[in-house]
């Protein structure tokens, strides 16, 4: 059994209650609900690893009443008309698409302008079409904003017309639905609640259903339900035995009582009365839309939730959407930037009131302001609307001519390079999995840069740091230790054979086996050692729920047994005991065929008490063919011991409690087997118990684990197994990465503490130089005072000071201090204000692993840390026990692995393997910080120069808001001339190769020191900003004060300086140049060109043919050349000393690249192993 | 360039794929673009690569910064202030009224040649504190209107100054009202000398923005007259005046041209000048100047660029300079990994 699994579910009682006290997670409800929902849901999935028997939606529903009458939908078999009688129940047809064509115009614009980017655009717009403070023309204050919304509104109906499609195919494919006696094909979008539907093997079902009969006799089906959560195991479910035989006649007298719709894929809740008889109904029972009938010749079923009511089409929602680090920071200086505009404003309002009052005398018939209108007989004020008005209009129409000051454009820039950036990292032939064929996936386009600043990386170990492809490595039978199997020989895997009915049987998995507990296995029940190996290979082969599938090979004369199951763990056991010799055959729910050694034997199935996590065990009682009943009971060693029988073979107890200890300080899973036999009297008891309780309407779930802990006692021990779980490929590498790149790895596991701190090791988490501090305490008080002790221990041991994180990254540690946290002390940690404590201590250790953890103190610790710093975290897990830990972190990534796809589902990046943890994080994270964060301090410093220069030219225009520059390229200069660029750059632009990137992983520290986006670097760029601004305007100023130029000939030099100037400004910035960047940049310059001609080519506008008068002078070329090189050389002259003199890491590594100088003279040999570095003072 | 060598996770790539294992395999397809491994040019700023750039720049500049200010000090330029000196003695108490008041206006005024002049001798007048630029006049035009006839009635934009007496005003708008009306006659030794006022708009203006079947009408009938009157007559393509006049100029203070005097004036030469001061700038402090210059290459007597070229080129020759002894006193080998902060003690920044 799962016990890693097993653990985690059994805190999951508590998720509920626990969630409103941390802080954390009331956020998480507050912003995404549906996070939330999707949240509380994911935490139901270990259930299934329990109980199945139809006890699983009682289990889950805190209440275990009757569903009322106003919570549930009445289904009346075959009779659509009765059951949509008082309610109309959605059809079957689905609608994924959005929109119609009606509604897509308004629909499609209320969605976009969900952005506030947009809102202010289109507030920006309309008070321009105020006639009072028209600044640009119509066209040219809504071309932009329409531009957008067009571009967005065609992609838009583009994928909204695909989805249409999608929908009629699906609406419109066939099933066989029972109609006046016979099944007839029907259209899927006409199936009604009610109706009785037939599906036959590999077809997909058209909707929710509940199952009343399939082609088994005992009433399986078999589903693969890959379309719902991308587990490609098959999945059984069961018709209850009161309908399998009345598929056609009396079922109209069926009732089907069930909950309303929800979200649950893995929970139902239901009564079916037939006959008069009540039968209850849960997960079991019920197969839902999406799913594939598997190995099943056909399955009928009753309708139950149809369209868009199926739990598959409730559950269809995005991720959860976060927001960058960067972008919260950036937001810092929007603020600040609005400021400023509102500072640039007033400055021009005051000066405009000014200059009002100073010739409020003269106003009137000023040629250049003719306040009056002497047209008509009464002489009236033209157009002026008194002092105030016009100094508020003056304040609006300023903030129209500047509202690029606030780069609205960038979020749209960001938008579009983030998608950039996805696109390469899903690309990426480096993080390619082969094995489950999946490529990097980007879930939340939002957060890329965040890559690029992690600081804690939280990791899930089963099936993260390992594979959880469970092999069966050991065996403890009756005290002796079976652990053969060199793991080094591939000839010694045993694939076990035997021949049925002409035909060879062979497991699919080979396993390494034992020589001498193969010898013992084959020797039968004769000696005493025989007899318990027997025991214990049976208890393997039946003690489970895998279901043998018999497949066909190449060779007609040879058949493959595949075992379907939910645990991996429980495969292994069972391909484990067909190696050696007991290999089950067949399973229906009333018997199993095992074959013993070649010979075929049938064992009644009397009951089974699936795994549960409350006992964590499983036990089946099996009838043996001579009449006997034996109940064999597996588990996890903590419940075990607690139900053996102590008084007998206290040898052998005592030598299997040893033999645990060394398998999990191993790193193995370990599980203990036990058994009983009953006597009839016993049995009879137990059955009666077990009957009441399975058909109990109420508190079924109760009753079932109360007659399971009667039969489950006073067991004898037989012996225990491990199985072991291998360390996914680079690993340790990965770690050893990570851990240079200065970002502090947490491994939250449910597994025992001896196998935590054992992976630990052989993922070079924990090394042999590394002091180890453990903290197991029973109480809140013990808790704290070994925090306490910790926290001194680990300050002496890691050197004079290292609180603050520059110290820890320039090597200063002496001794690496590993933090070893099991999750019963963490329950007193977590919530109290001793939380505080271990997160000092945490902050002075290097590595910290926690184990025994249930999924929630997973999400608890992820937000400790995050409460207490402003550093990045990152979980990663492919389980359903950490999506609660990856939708609490800043960033969580989900692998794709064997355990489902909950944790892919919640995450916000996916991939295939934990080392791809490497090039994501230091590669690609490390870039898009880079760009984006480049991006963001150019694009303030683009439109700022722009805007700049405007307010210059106003001051010389009496302060009212004239531009010399076209007002079509003030709208152009950030959606053409400039833009290409800046995406360009923020796409493409590679600081350092990824070669250099991932041999060096200390790069990684410019992230965490915020080197492309702070404070200081936003001001200096704006101090640039000015000069680059003043030079820009005030040299053609000067040098045609007192000429005949006209405005738009200097509005033409201003626009085409500004653009070449920032274009050079981000060249000069460029790292690698590639032929995209040379396109994109000389390309827009050249594109700013040709649109400056046209627009000086249209003789309606004043500014006809001003580009060729003014070119045509030296003074302008002189002009242009002279503001580049002025406004640059302030610039230059900082990045060069700077580079030279205080050059940073990437500057250096940047050199090295070039002249190949980081392999010289052993540095790498410095740079690999700075934690061994003594301290360099 | 280091940028170029593709990793090896991308060879192995290219093997799986040769092998054909799986046909639906999503394994991204190799190319050097989804790879991000185009080649790539990745200059470095060096100090060699700075100091010749710096160097560069002031032997580009400085050359051209001399030959500006040559090309200033050989223009000459005569600046007559008149607007004040035109108004007599008992007027000046009130410039406004005087001008408003009908009558002649005539006066006389003597230029002195300052240097040999060379034709052709440019008359601009420049006008001082008038916002050519404000955002009430540089809209008020109706750029259709002049260019063709059809569009005649259509006076949008161009209020208050767009019906007279209900009837439709061409040219209208407060650009084309306040039409600049002084003129000048010019004369040496008592002998004419002759301007030449055609040719001095911008070609494409004539061609392509004023028509040549637009005639003025209705043109300065109001109760306010705000310039010159127009000869209805001629059309707006040859009205030169008009039309230097529409190209608004960008600054405050500005010069237009006036005509041009194709006679070469010796040094000492006197000139008289017989103006008409009609033009009101009392009411608002302008100042009126009448200009004499020739030209440059570089245009008009300006000595801002040769300075500011000066200045630059000057200071990147320093830049080179400071940068070259900063670099032998303390120079620093390019990618030297000691410099790596994970390998060195905490020292800069």
């Amino acid at each position: 059994m799962d016990s890693n699994a097993s653990i985690e579910s059994e805190s999951y009682r508590s998720f509920s209650s626990r969630r409103s006290i941390s802080s954390h997670h009331s956020k998480l409800s507050a912003s995404n609900s549906i996070g939330e929902a999707t949240c509380a849901e994911m935490g139901s999935k270990k259930v299934r690893h329990g109980s199945r028997g139809g006890a699983d939606s009682e289990g889950f529903n805190l209440s275990q009443k009757e569903i009322s009458d106003e919570d549930a939908r009445f289904v009346y078999i075959n009779d659509p008309a009765r059951t949509n009688e008082r309610f109309e129940y959605a059809r079957n047809s689905i609608r994924t698409a959005k929109y119609s064509v009606i509604t897509f115009l308004p629909r499609n614009l209320f969605e976009q302008f969900h952005r506030v980017a947009y809102i202010y655009f289109l507030v920006i717009a309309i008070l321009n079409q105020l006639p009072q403070l028209a600044v640009f023309g119509r066209g040219a204050s809504i071309m932009p904003l329409a531009f957008v919304l067009l571009v967005t509104a065609v992609k838009d109906a583009y994928e909204d017309y695909r989805r249409h499609r999608s929908d009629r195919i699906e609406n419109n494919r066939l099933a066989l639905v029972l109609v006046d006696g016979e099944f007839r094909d029907k259209k899927w979008k006409d199936i009604e609640v009610g109706e009785i539907i037939r599906v036959r093997a590999n077809e997909t079902l058209p909707c929710d259903m509940v199952l009343l009969s399939t082609s088994d006799p005992t009433g399986v089906a078999y589903i693969q339900t890959i379309n719902l959560d991308g587990e490609s195991n098959l999945k059984t479910r069961y018709a209850k035995q009161e309908t399998l035989s009345k598929i056609l006649e009396n079922m109209s007298s069926g009732l089907i009582k069930c909950e309303k719709p929800n979200r649950n894929i893995y929970g139902f809740h239901a009564n079916m009365e037939v006959d008069g008889k009540r039968l209850s109904l849960g997960a079991s029972n019920i197969i839902l839309r999406g799913c594939e009938l598997k190995n099943t010749a056909w399955a009928v079923g009753v309708a139950v939730y149809a369209g868009q009511e199926t739990k598959v089409m409730l559950n269809s929602s995005g991720a959860p959407s976060k927001r960058s680090k960067l972008e919260k920071r950036m937001n810092v200086e929007i603020i600040l930037l609005s400021f400023f505009l509102i500072t640039l404003c007033s400055i021009v309002s005051v000066l405009a009131a000014i200059w009002l009052r100073r010739h409020r005398d003269k106003l009137d018939n000023i040629p250049y302001y003719r306040r009056k209108d002497y047209s008509e007989t009464d002489v009236e004020n033209y157009n002026y609307y008194g002092w105030g008005w016009e100094i508020f209009f003056t304040f609006l129409m300023s903030v129209i001519v500047f509202q690029i000051m606030i780069p609205i454009s960038l979020y749209i820039s960001m938008e579009l390079v983030r998608v950039g950036q996805a696109f390469f990292m899903i690309r990426d032939g480096g993080m390619y999995d082969e094995a489950s064929n999946s490529r990097f996936q980007c879930r939340a386009l939002n957060i890329n840069e965040d890559l690029g600043q992690i600081k804690y990386v939280f990791s899930d170990k089963t099936g993260t740091l390992t594979e959880n492809k469970m092999e069966f490595r050991s065996a403890s039978i009756w005290g002796v230790d079976y652990s053969g199997g060199n793991p080094d020989l591939q000839s010694e895997q045993v694939a076990h054979e035997v021949e049925v009915d002409g035909k060879i049987l062979r497991p699919k998995m080979a396993v390494r086996a034992d020589p001498e507990l193969l010898r013992l296995a084959r020797g039968g029940r004769e000696s005493e050692q025989g007899k318990h190996v027997y025991d214990f290979f049976l208890a393997l082969a039946s003690c489970n729920t895998i279901v043998p599938f018999v497949v066909d090979t190449e060779d007609p004369s040879v058949k493959l047994v595949d075992y379907q199951g939910e645990s991996p763990d429980e495969q292994a056991l069972v391909y484990a005991a067909a190696a050696y010799g007991f290999m089950l055959i067949e399973r229906t729910s009333g018997h199993i065929v095992v074959d013993v050694q070649g010979e075929k034997q049938r064992f009644n199935v009397l009951g089974l008490h699936e795994f549960e996590s409350d006992r964590k065990r499983m036990s089946v009682i099996l009838g043996f063919p001579d009449k006997s009943v034996k109940v064999f009971v597996k588990g996890a060693d903590t419940t075990m011991f607690s139900v053996i029988d102590r008084t007998s073979n206290n040898n052998v107890l005592q030598a299997t409690e040893g033999h645990l200890l060394s398998y999990s300080s191993m790193g193995l899973r370990t599980l203990v087997v036990g058994m009983r036999e009953l006597s009839n009297s016993e049995f009879d008891k137990w059955y009666i118990a077990f009957e009441a309780a399975s058909t109990a309407l109420m508190g079924r779930a109760a009753l079932l684990r109360k007659v399971a802990s009667s039969i489950e006692s006073n067991l004898c021990v037989i012996g225990a197994s491990a199985i072991e779980d291998k360390l996914q490929l680079g690993v340790p590498e990965a770690i050893e990465s990570l851990r240079m790149a200065d970002i502090k790895v947490w491994v939250l596991t449910g597994d025992k503490q001896e196998t935590a701190i054992s992976i630990g090791y052989s993922s070079r988490l924990l090394t042999s130089r590394m002091n180890q501090i453990i903290i197991n305490s029973n109480s809140k008080e013990l808790c704290r005072k070994s925090l306490e002790d910790a926290i001194i221990k680990a300050k002496k041991l890691s050197g004079p000071n290292v609180s603050s994180n520059m110290e820890g990254s320039s090597g200063a540690v002496t001794i690496p201090v590993g933090l070893i946290i099991d999750g019963t002390s963490l329950v007193y940690i977590l919530d109290s204000e001793l939380e505080e404590l271990l997160f000092q201590l945490a902050s002075h250790c290097s590595v910290v692993l926690c184990c025994r953890v249930a999924p929630l103190q997973k999400a608890g610790i992820v937000a400790l840390v995050k409460k207490r710093t402003s550093d990045m975290t990152l979980a990663i897990g492919d389980g359903a026990n950490d999506v609660s830990m990856i939708q609490c972190a800043d960033v969580g990534i989900g692998i794709s692995g064997q355990e489902g796809r909950q944790a892919v589902m919640a995450s916000d990046f996916a991939m295939g393997q934990f080392r791809f943890l490497v090039p994501l994080l230091l590669v690609h994270g490390h870039w898009n910080y880079q760009r984006m964060g480049y991006m963001i301090l150019y694009n303030f410093y683009r439109n700022a120069v722009f805007v700049l220069i405007l307010f210059w030219y106003v001051l010389y225009t009496c302060f009212t808001l004239t531009t010399a520059i076209n007002e079509w390229s003030s709208v152009l200069y950030s959606v053409i001339y400039t833009s290409v660029p800046t995406i360009v750059v923020g796409i493409l632009d590679k600081d350092l190769s990824k070669r250099t990137l991932s041999k060096h992983p200390q790069l990684y520290g410019a992230g965490h020191r915020q080197e492309v986006y702070n404070s200081k670097h936003f001001w200096l760029t704006m101090v640039d900003t000015i000069w680059q601004s003043a030079a820009a305007f005030f040299i053609p100023l000067l040098a045609y004060r007192k000429s005949t130029v006209d405005g738009p000939s200097i509005g033409d030099l201003w626009t085409l300086a500004a653009v070449i100037l920032v274009n050079l400004h981000l060249a000069m910035d460029i790292v690698s140049w590639t032929w995209v960047t040379h396109a994109a940049i000389w390309g827009s310059i050249v594109a700013t060109v040709i649109c400056v001609i046209v627009i000086d080519a249209i003789p309606i506008l004043p500014g006809y043919w001003a580009i060729f008068h003014a070119a045509g002078t030296w003074v302008f070329w002189l002009c242009l050349l002279a503001i580049i090189v002025a406004a640059l050389v302030p610039r230059l002259v900082v990045k060069f000393f700077h580079q030279y003199y205080c050059p940073s890491d990437i500057q250096i590594a940047r050199e090295a690249e070039k002249y190949g100088r980081l392999r010289d003279h052993g540095t790498v040999e410095i740079e690999m192993n700075p934690i061994l570095e003594p301290p360099r003072r | 360039m280091s940028s170029t060598t593709a990793p090896s996770s991308s060879v192995a790539a290219g093997s799986a794929d040769a092998s054909g294992a799986r046909r639906n395999s999503k394994r991204p397809k190799y190319s050097r673009f989804t790879q991000q491994e185009l080649p790539a040019c990745k200059p470095i700023l060096t100090p060699g690569w700075v100091i010749s750039a710096f160097i560069l720049v002031s032997i580009v500049f400085i050359p051209i910064g001399v030959a500006a200010l040559f090309a200033s000090r050989d223009v000459v330029e005569i600046v007559k202030r008149y607007d004040t000196d035109c108004i007599p003695l008992s007027e000046r108490n009130d410039k406004v009224k005087y001008i408003q008041s009908p009558g002649n206006k005539t006066c006389t005024r003597n230029i002195t040649v300052t240097k040999h002049m060379k034709k052709p001798i440019y008359v601009y007048y420049q006008l001082d504190n008038f916002y050519q630029n404000h955002r009430r006049y540089v809209k008020s035009r109706n750029d259709a209107q002049l260019r063709s006839n059809g569009s005649s009635d259509d006076v949008s934009g161009c209020s208050p100054e767009d019906y007279s007496n209900g009837l439709v005003i061409v040219p209208c708008g407060l650009i084309a009202w306040s039409l600049f009306n002084d003129t000048y006659n010019f004369s040496r030794n008592n002998q004419q000398l002759s301007v030449n006022k055609r040719g001095i708009s911008w070609k494409s203006d004539r061609e392509h923005k004023f028509g040549k079947n637009v005639y003025p009408r209705n043109f300065q009938n109001g109760t306010l007259i705000g310039g010159a009157h127009l000869d209805d007559s001629i059309p707006l393509s040859d009205q030169e005046d008009l039309i230097v006049w529409m190209r608004t100029a960008a600054l405050p203070t500005f010069r237009k041209l006036y005509g041009k005097i194709e006679q070469d004036l010796q040094e000492n030469d006197v000139i008289e000048v017989t103006l008409e001061n009609n033009y009101n700038t009392y009411s608002f402090n302008g100042k009126k100047k009448l200009v004499l210059s020739t030209t440059s290459w570089l245009g008009g007597k300006n000595d801002f660029l040769g300075i500011a070229y000066l200045t630059v080129g000057g200071f990147c020759l320093f830049l080179a300079m400071a940068f070259t002894l900063v670099y032998l006193v303390k120079p620093r080998q390019l990618g030297d990994p000691s410099y790596l902060s994970w390998n060195r003690t905490p020292g800069c920044h």
